[in-house]
């Protein structure tokens, strides 16, 4: 383990690597520069000089500790970009960074250096910036920022006296959210003295269902260090601390009693969770007019407005059952309520959507990389960086993608010898395009090398069971082989180093996004891998509908058309496969309460309905549902979180009535054969290929 | 102490080796990162029971670290601490905005360190 | 992170009791998040037969397991008076529909026994101790064992 004096040394030398990179910075610095282009070398200054005052004010190096911060409060101003690049700024800049470095040569005590020259030195600096010495608590100097705490003093001689303090303990659901839990807030107190803990059940709906605790605490430890061990959760949870008064008559505490509550103010409750200040503009500096706001405060909004579509819903359907004689008037005002949600929440996800051209840049870079360890050389072009997905998508995309890239270069791109002896182009080709078609986004990567090797892919399999070695499989097959589960060995993406790991670990993950993958492969030619995916987690379009009493929602983007079948449309094929005529071309019928097990449906079937889906596969199927209610857009819920995957269920969600509905999967429905072509083995899982 | 994975993700190296001294000597496996990104791949593989990040870092910052650790499966809950230079009126307000569980000043004391972790894991 | 070893340091560990078919559980107050009544499910296709469905739980899809039938007792007929135990069990939310909720006990550590092995015994499994309270035997339901493991791929 490194001694103090050892680290003390560490710090010596990349206190060197800082000045020398705020040095290269400041060569970069100069009026005519690109604000967005010197916004990064401005942020690494920043991170330089600030990295020097942390060290510093560890080691009580208090010179350099004072001088780094002024330096580093100007820089942040300019970050933030409240001042602008002058040049008589970066003179300043540079005459602070010398003095910083001279400090750091003297071993930044100040010793060296005379005070009156250092505060001289400080001014100078801070007159660079924006005044802030009217802003209270700017400066972070602050003795409790440098750990020293206020002390209690005791008067001498007297011992410190035991007192038995009552605490009452109610965690908000945000508690729990942040990774709290109570029992280790329990263990501290106890560690302070002799704790007994007694849980209140909540009454039904009451404190949100939660559960909360009544402690007493008996110790001599002063009021102050029993709030130091809330002060993570003072406002995520309803805390009281009183001193048990023995004079009382009334042995019980009275849990909001001020009286003779303890209470700091700091650390009082606040029973709103939400601050009123939101965050803005804590990452770089925006480079148009735009605003950052908190994604928390974007998600915490799209829930609410969830939360009103649905409410509007309940509403309109109270109405609807009562009987009102201004019907017609209420229901215009429902009307346009109904209007009015579905514009905000419309206008709430836009906020989440984001261009995929960061992803793409990203990509570029990890191309660039893996082509350089490999030693290829690969032209990347991408197509359609400005289309826009949920922010969400585009961060899961990182991973999947990263991986799909550097497979194409390591095995699909051949080496420059190879492609010369094949007659292609010396350097290999890559394709990154995004597009936008009927409400999912299609990502498209391709390369122009070797293609799939089917034969080695095939011997895999069989050597790993997934194939008997009889089975003839086309090359398609062969090719979706590598998606299957268990082809590969590793857990997940994030663990892969880019060699050796599969494709199916790329498949799941696109998977849980609600998105699907596939890909075309030609020998000697190369390889393009689709995947398609939702354009947003957060809602949908959908057709709300019953499956024998059940109440389902299937994706509007999937159907093509409903329609009513007339008995003589239906033809039966084998004992229990239906088609459907439409327009001259048998359209196979999957029951939908067959897949789900739901039971039989009690409508006669010429007053059912058929919804023609059409899939991934560009085939069409005809589900046969009981009826439509509503065509709807719907908040999407994971079921994954706490429960997991329902084969041929997307996800739920959260209808007018409060209740949940399921989300059909219409591509896993009919992409398993035990759907379309057996529906009496109702329910088999898909099997691996055999 | 219990042998708890820590991961401390902080750029500069004297933070590290600091945390590092200090959380090895109260008995913790100790784990670091020098910025966000590798930060949060090495909570993938490791699986901490705590993370202590700094905020200021390149490629990904410490509300970035937060906030893939909180959308990942298995990790959701994950006690974090923020490790910040800031006081502590501000760093509270804008840790617990970010989805953190708790919070030091930096340069940090010791005790209170200990303490911090111990309120959030247990320990 | 696991509340119930983890109390075991406490001088005192509380026991929410419940009944299930007649029958007295109970487990760690700290795995329970909050006790709600019986509302309607939405039932899962292919769920286990335990699994009665999920519920709205403010936005939250939220598990429900049928306890009695987890632990092989005759299955509870839903009605209004009896409630959801809501466990937070790491990062997943389960719902136990249990008869109801009758008490919360303080024991000390030492007072609970280990089940004793009845190898074959279908709620064995899910039980993690044992203890006697005036005359009555008390199974402590090993929660994170009873509630449905989370699966994530669709062809699991």
């Amino acid at each position: 383990m490194a001694t103090l004096d050892e680290i003390r040394q560490v710090f010596f030398v990349e206190c060197d690597e800082q000045l020398e990179t705020l040095t290269d910075g400041l060569g970069e610095l100069h009026p005519e520069a690109d604000a967005g282009e010197v916004s990064e070398t401005i942020n690494a200054m920043f991170r330089a000089v600030h990295s020097i005052k942390g060290g510093a004010a560890s080691f009580g190096l208090d010179a350099l500790t004072s001088f780094a911060h002024a330096f580093e409060s100007v820089l942040d101003d300019l970050r933030l970009g409240h001042i602008s690049v002058s040049s008589e700024l970066v003179r300043e800049f540079y005459r602070a960074s010398d003095h910083l470095a001279d400090l750091v040569t003297g071993g930044g005590t100040g010793a060296e250096t005379d005070e009156a020259i250092l505060n001289q030195m400080i001014s100078s600096i801070l007159a660079m910036g924006i005044d802030k010495s009217n802003e209270p608590d700017s400066s972070e100097m602050s003795p409790e920022s440098f750990g020293f705490q206020p002390i209690m003093l005791d008067f001498p001689g007297v011992e410190p006296s035991e007192e038995a303090y009552q605490i009452k303990f109610s965690p908000t659901r945000a508690l729990y959210d942040l990774g709290h839990e109570p029992v280790h807030l329990f263990r501290e107190l106890a560690s302070m003295g002799d704790l007994e803990t007694e849980a209140i059940l909540p009454e039904l709906q009451e404190n949100d269902g939660l559960m909360s605790w009544r402690l007493r605490l008996v110790t001599t430890a002063a009021p102050q260090e029993l709030w130091d061990v809330f002060d993570f959760v003072g406002e995520l949870a309803a805390i009281s601390v009183d001193v048990e008064d023995a004079n009382r008559s009334d042995p019980e505490p009275d849990p909001d009693g001020p009286p003779d509550s303890t209470s700091v103010d700091d650390n009082s409750v606040d029973k709103d969770e939400k601050p009123s200040t939101p965050e803005v503009s804590r990452k770089a500096p925006p480079q148009k007019t735009t605003l950052r706001v908190d994604l928390d405060l974007v998600d915490s909004l799209i829930n609410l407005v969830g939360e009103l579509v649905i409410n509007q819903s309940v509403l309109a359907q109270s109405v609807a059952e009562t009987q009102f004689s201004e019907a017609t008037r209420i229901d215009q005002a429902l009307e346009e309520l109904k209007t009015l949600s579905r514009q905000i929440q419309e206008g709430v996800m836009n906020l989440r959507a984001q261009s995929v051209k960061p992803l793409f840049q990203r990509m570029a870079r990890i191309v660039r990389e893996t082509a350089d360890i490999a030693g290829k050389n690969v032209i990347l072009t991408t197509e359609g960086e400005s289309t826009e997905v949920d922010r969400t998508v585009v961060e899961h995309l990182v991973d999947p993608l990263t991986h799909i890239l550097r497979n194409s270069i390591d095995h699909g791109i051949e080496d420059a010898q190879t492609r010369k002896g094949r007659g292609k182009p010396l350097e290999g080709h890559l394709r990154l395009s995004a597009v936008h078609r009927s409400g999912r986004v299609f990502i498209d990567i391709s390369d122009d090398g070797g293609g799939v090797n089917r034969e080695r892919v095939l011997s895999k399999a069989v050597e790993k069971g997934l194939v008997s070695p009889d089975a003839t499989l086309s090359p398609a097959d062969i090719d979706r082989l590598l998606f299957t589960p268990g082809f590969s060995t590793a857990e997940a993406v994030t663990n892969l180093s880019g060699r050796g790991v599969g494709m199916d670990v790329v498949n799941r993950e696109i998977q849980k996004l609600g998105g699907r993958i596939s890909i075309t492969s030609e020998p000697g030619a190369g390889t393009t891998i689709s995947i398609s995916l939702p354009l947003t987690l957060a809602v949908l379009d959908g057709m709300v509908v019953d499956v024998a009493g059940q109440t389902l929602v299937i994706p509007i983007s999937a159907i093509v058309e409903t329609i009513r079948p007339e008995e003589a449309k239906l033809s039966h094929v084998g004992p229990r496969s239906k088609m459907v005529n439409v327009r001259d071309v048998l359209i196979p019928i999957i029951e939908l309460s067959d897949v789900f097990s739901f039971g039989n449906s009690n409508r006669p079937p010429t007053e059912r309905v058929l919804l023609l889906v059409e899939t991934e596969n560009q085939a069409l199927t005809a589900f046969a549902v009981d009826r439509i209610y509503d065509q709807r857009q719907v908040v999407i819920k994971s079921l994954e979180n706490n429960y997991g995957r329902v084969p041929g269920i997307a996800a739920a969600t959260i209808l007018g009535d409060g209740k949940i509905a399921l989300i059909v999967d219409p591509d896993e429905i009919t992409s398993n054969p035990a759907n379309s072509h057996d529906t009496s083995s109702v329910g088999v899982k898909k099997k691996a290929l055999s | 102490m219990s042998g708890l994975k820590v991961l401390a993700i902080d750029d500069s190296r004297t933070m590290r080796d600091l945390l590092r001294a200090t959380l090895e000597e109260a008995g913790f496996e100790v784990f670091t990162a020098e910025d966000g990104e590798v930060g949060v791949q090495t909570a993938s593989t490791v699986s901490p029971d705590v993370i202590i990040t700094d905020i200021n870092m390149p490629r990904l910052d410490g509300f970035g670290v937060i906030e893939t650790v909180r959308k990942r499966e298995g990790s959701r809950r994950t006690p974090i601490l923020v490790l910040s230079t800031e006081s502590a009126g501000e760093l509270k307000a804008r840790a617990r905005d970010g989805g953190a569980t708790g919070w030091i000043v930096k340069p940090f004391d010791d005790a209170k360190l200990l303490a911090a972790i111990r309120r959030v894991a247990g320990a | 992170m696991n509340d119930s070893t983890d109390a075991r340091h406490e001088h005192k560990r509380e026991l929410i009791i419940f009944t299930v078919a007649e029958q007295s559980f109970c487990m760690d107050i700290m795995q329970v998040r909050e006790i709600r009544g019986w509302t309607t499910v939405t039932v899962l296709p292919h769920a286990p037969g335990y699994v009665l469905g999920v519920v709205n739980l403010r936005g939250a899809v939220v598990p429900i397991v049928d306890l009695a039938a987890r632990l092989g007792l005759p299955p509870l007929k839903p009605e209004a008076r009896h409630v959801i135990l809501v466990t937070q069990i790491a990062d997943q939310v389960v719902g136990f529909f249990v008869t109801a909720v009758s008490d919360i006990l303080s024991v000390p550590p030492s007072s609970i026994q280990p089940m004793p092995d009845m190898s074959g015994a279908e709620t064995s499994e899910y039980i993690e101790g044992l203890i006697v309270v005036e005359d009555t035997t008390i199974s402590i339901l090993n929660a994170a064992a009873a509630a449905p493991a989370i699966a994530l791929s669709g062809t699991a």
